[in-house]
């Protein structure tokens, strides 16, 4: 019988520590395929960063250097820079990446280090119990937002993809999601694209993925699917807002 | 010393880059502070042309990451900076003693706290020595005294770095970093930590993925880690002791004193010693690992001992540590900025000195 469906080389056999529902072992499985895509597990480094992400190292078998939080993209460039024939990517929460580490990804970006960066973005910090993250929506409530989120003292939601694809740096900036079969597809493709620039040496990019936390969300993971599509995606709205010219070959 | 080149004529920071560089170092990630901006210029200039690369960092954060980034791959990395960028990297540092990796960072330090001032100081003993971020952990800390002892120094900064898998830093400070000296500089025999070590972040090729983490949780593994360096630390104590001990054998008083100091103490104690005063030097060389062991046992012939630093007195307590009880330990600090004279610590020296009857 033909085998049509396995494990990615890249990933161990290792089953996820993640909630049900939570859509980091869908972003983990994509990533893997991605390096898988182009033979590129034993020449990759990975990132980690501090969240609930930060057991990257028990679920890629890749080598991988865990940053402190925030840091990822700097311990990056740092790589990279040394590791200019390897492929370096970080792996980063909405804590990580929008709040302790915006100054490290905004650099590493404006200075198009030829690094990939996934940027996880559940409007929430998972890791710690569900307080309010810069990417928690308007009226989200959080631990730290109990009566919900409000712009007149947290200021609003805060869109790194749009921000990053304002430098000049990054090759490729991009936002997809994985609630649906159909966006699973998406993301899939545009995380090849994202790690094909790093290939071919055009500079830093950059995906962010809507992602569910049903644990903190308080939600059924079948609920925070929907609520990617009702609530997170009319504020963050998906697509590739920046793309140095590539030949679409994938 | 293996191979020693032209003799040059130059400032202390420049001395420490050209080390760093000669010693294999090529990868060096800084961001720019007042009195040290010539190790990052220096480094800019030369390191493209032994195929190297300098980077100018967004803040002293990203600095010791990239630097953190750099070091896994087992590469001779270096970053400098002065007290308050050394103050955002505390976090790196702990890190960096975490992960077990090893690199060099120079603190040419400056007045404090906050902003303080540019001028020499020694106020960040405690934060150099005891910790200054969180666990529990130390750095290789070396205080050279002379421009030839920070090129010196800056290159076994990288071997000691190696051989405990710890960051070593290298103090210094404005006078130190600053004043132009005439310098031999000489290459290493080894200029890299190899490429045997079973650590080295290089991409899993025909091997098992490695991991660099600080993280444990399973149970007892983080007690484990920590007792692991202890072990480690034990071992500097043992074997990587540096210091100078000079004029001591008939010494009635000796002066412990570091880094730009203890070389203002040199001609004070030769004034003294020509005036009759039986004084000595110890000049710790290793602030981290003290030399403790030297003190314990000068402090049973010799019972008074004068702690000078440009400081309010951080070391004191180190020393009152590992001498006997039965010793005296007398304090002289200038903690803003101006530097003591030869003349200042002379009559230190001998107001000391007849003090205690000597
Ligand atoms: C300097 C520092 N501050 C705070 C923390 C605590 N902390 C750990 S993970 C985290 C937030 C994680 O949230 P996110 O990046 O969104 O990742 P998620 O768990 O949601 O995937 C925080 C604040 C830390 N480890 N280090
Ligand atoms: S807490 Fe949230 S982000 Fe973390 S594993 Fe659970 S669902 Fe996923
Ligand atoms: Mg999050």
């Amino acid at each position: 019988m033909k085998q049509v469906f396995k494990r990615p080389e890249s990933m161990t056999d290792k089953p996820f520590h993640f909630c049900p529902g939570c859509h980091h072992g869908i972003v983990h499985r994509l990533v893997a395929e991605a390096l898988d895509h182009f033979n590129l597990r034993e020449k990759t480094i990975g990132v980690a960063s501090v969240g609930c992400s930060v057991f990257l190292y028990d679920y890629f078998a890749v080598d991988v250097i865990e940053a402190p939080h925030g840091r990822a993209a700097a311990v990056a460039a740092g790589t990279k820079r040394v590791l200019g024939d390897n492929i370096v990517f970080t792996y980063q929460g909405d804590g990580d990446l929008a709040a302790i580490g915006t100054a490290e990804v905004i650099h590493a970006a404006n200075r198009g280090d030829n690094i990939t960066v996934i940027f996880v973005n559940n409007s929430i910090y998972g890791m710690t119990g569900g307080q309010m993250a810069p990417t928690t929506l308007l009226g989200q409530r959080s631990t730290t937002s109990p009566y919900g989120r409000d712009n007149l003292r947290d200021g609003y939601p805060i869109k790194m993809t749009e921000m990053l694809a304002a430098l000049e740096g990054p090759s490729l900036v991009s936002r997809v999601a994985v609630n649906t079969p159909g966006n699973v597809k998406k993301a899939r493709k545009v995380i090849r694209q994202a790690f094909q620039m790093q290939i071919e040496g055009k500079g830093f990019s950059f995906v962010e993925v809507l992602s569910t936390c049903p644990t903190n969300w308080g939600m059924s993971p079948q609920k925070a699917n929907e609520r990617i599509a009702e609530e997170m995606i009319p504020y963050f709205p998906l697509g590739t807002l920046k793309q140095r010219d590539v030949v679409d070959v994938l | 010393m293996s191979k020693p080149l032209k003799k040059v004529f130059s400032k202390g920071n420049e001395a420490i880059a050209m080390a760093a560089i000669n010693a294999g170092c090529h990868y060096y990630f800084g961001y720019p502070i007042t009195p040290q901006n010539e190790i990052p210029e220096y480094m800019a200039e030369h390191l493209p042309a032994v195929g190297g690369e300098f980077l100018q960092a967004e803040s002293e954060i990203a600095s010791i990451n990239m630097l953190l980034g750099a070091a896994a791959t087992g590469v001779r990395v270096m970053t400098s900076s002065s007290g308050p960028g050394i103050s955002l990297m505390q976090e790196g540092f702990s890190y960096f003693a975490g992960n077990e990796l090893p690199a060099v960072v120079v603190n040419m330090s400056r007045q404090g706290p906050g902003l303080g001032g540019i001028n020499a100081t020694q106020g960040d003993y405690f934060q150099s020595v005891k910790g200054g971020g969180h666990g529990d952990y130390k750095l290789i800390v070396l205080a050279p005294h002379t421009g030839q002892e920070l090129y010196d120094l800056t290159i076994k900064a990288f071997e000691l770095a190696e051989k405990y898998r710890m960051l070593t830093l290298v103090l210094g400070d404005a006078i130190l970093g600053q004043i132009k000296e005439p310098i031999t500089p000489w290459v290493p025999e080894k200029t890299s930590g190899g490429d045997d070590r079973d650590w080295l972040i290089t991409g899993a090729k025909g091997r098992p993925p490695r991991r660099i983490t600080s993280l444990f949780l399973a149970d007892g593994e983080m007690e484990k880690h920590n007792w692991h360096l202890q072990e480690k630390y034990a071992r500097l104590e043992r074997d990587d002791v540096m210091v100078e001990d000079r004029d001591t054998a008939d010494a009635k008083l000796v002066v412990v004193a570091f880094g730009s100091v203890a070389r203002i103490v040199k001609s004070a104690i030769d004034q003294a010693r020509a005036a009759g005063m039986k004084v000595g030097l110890v000049r710790p060389i290793t602030l981290f690992p003290f030399p403790r062991k030297l003190l314990g046992e000068l402090g049973g012939n010799c019972k008074n001992f004068l702690v000078a630093e440009m400081n309010t007195g951080q070391m004191v307590e180190d020393v009152k540590l590992a001498l006997p009880g039965d010793c005296t330990v007398d304090f002289y600090g200038r903690p803003g900025g101006s530097v003591p004279t030869p003349e200042d610590l002379y009559e230190v020296i001998s107001a000391t000195y007849s003090k205690h009857k000597l």
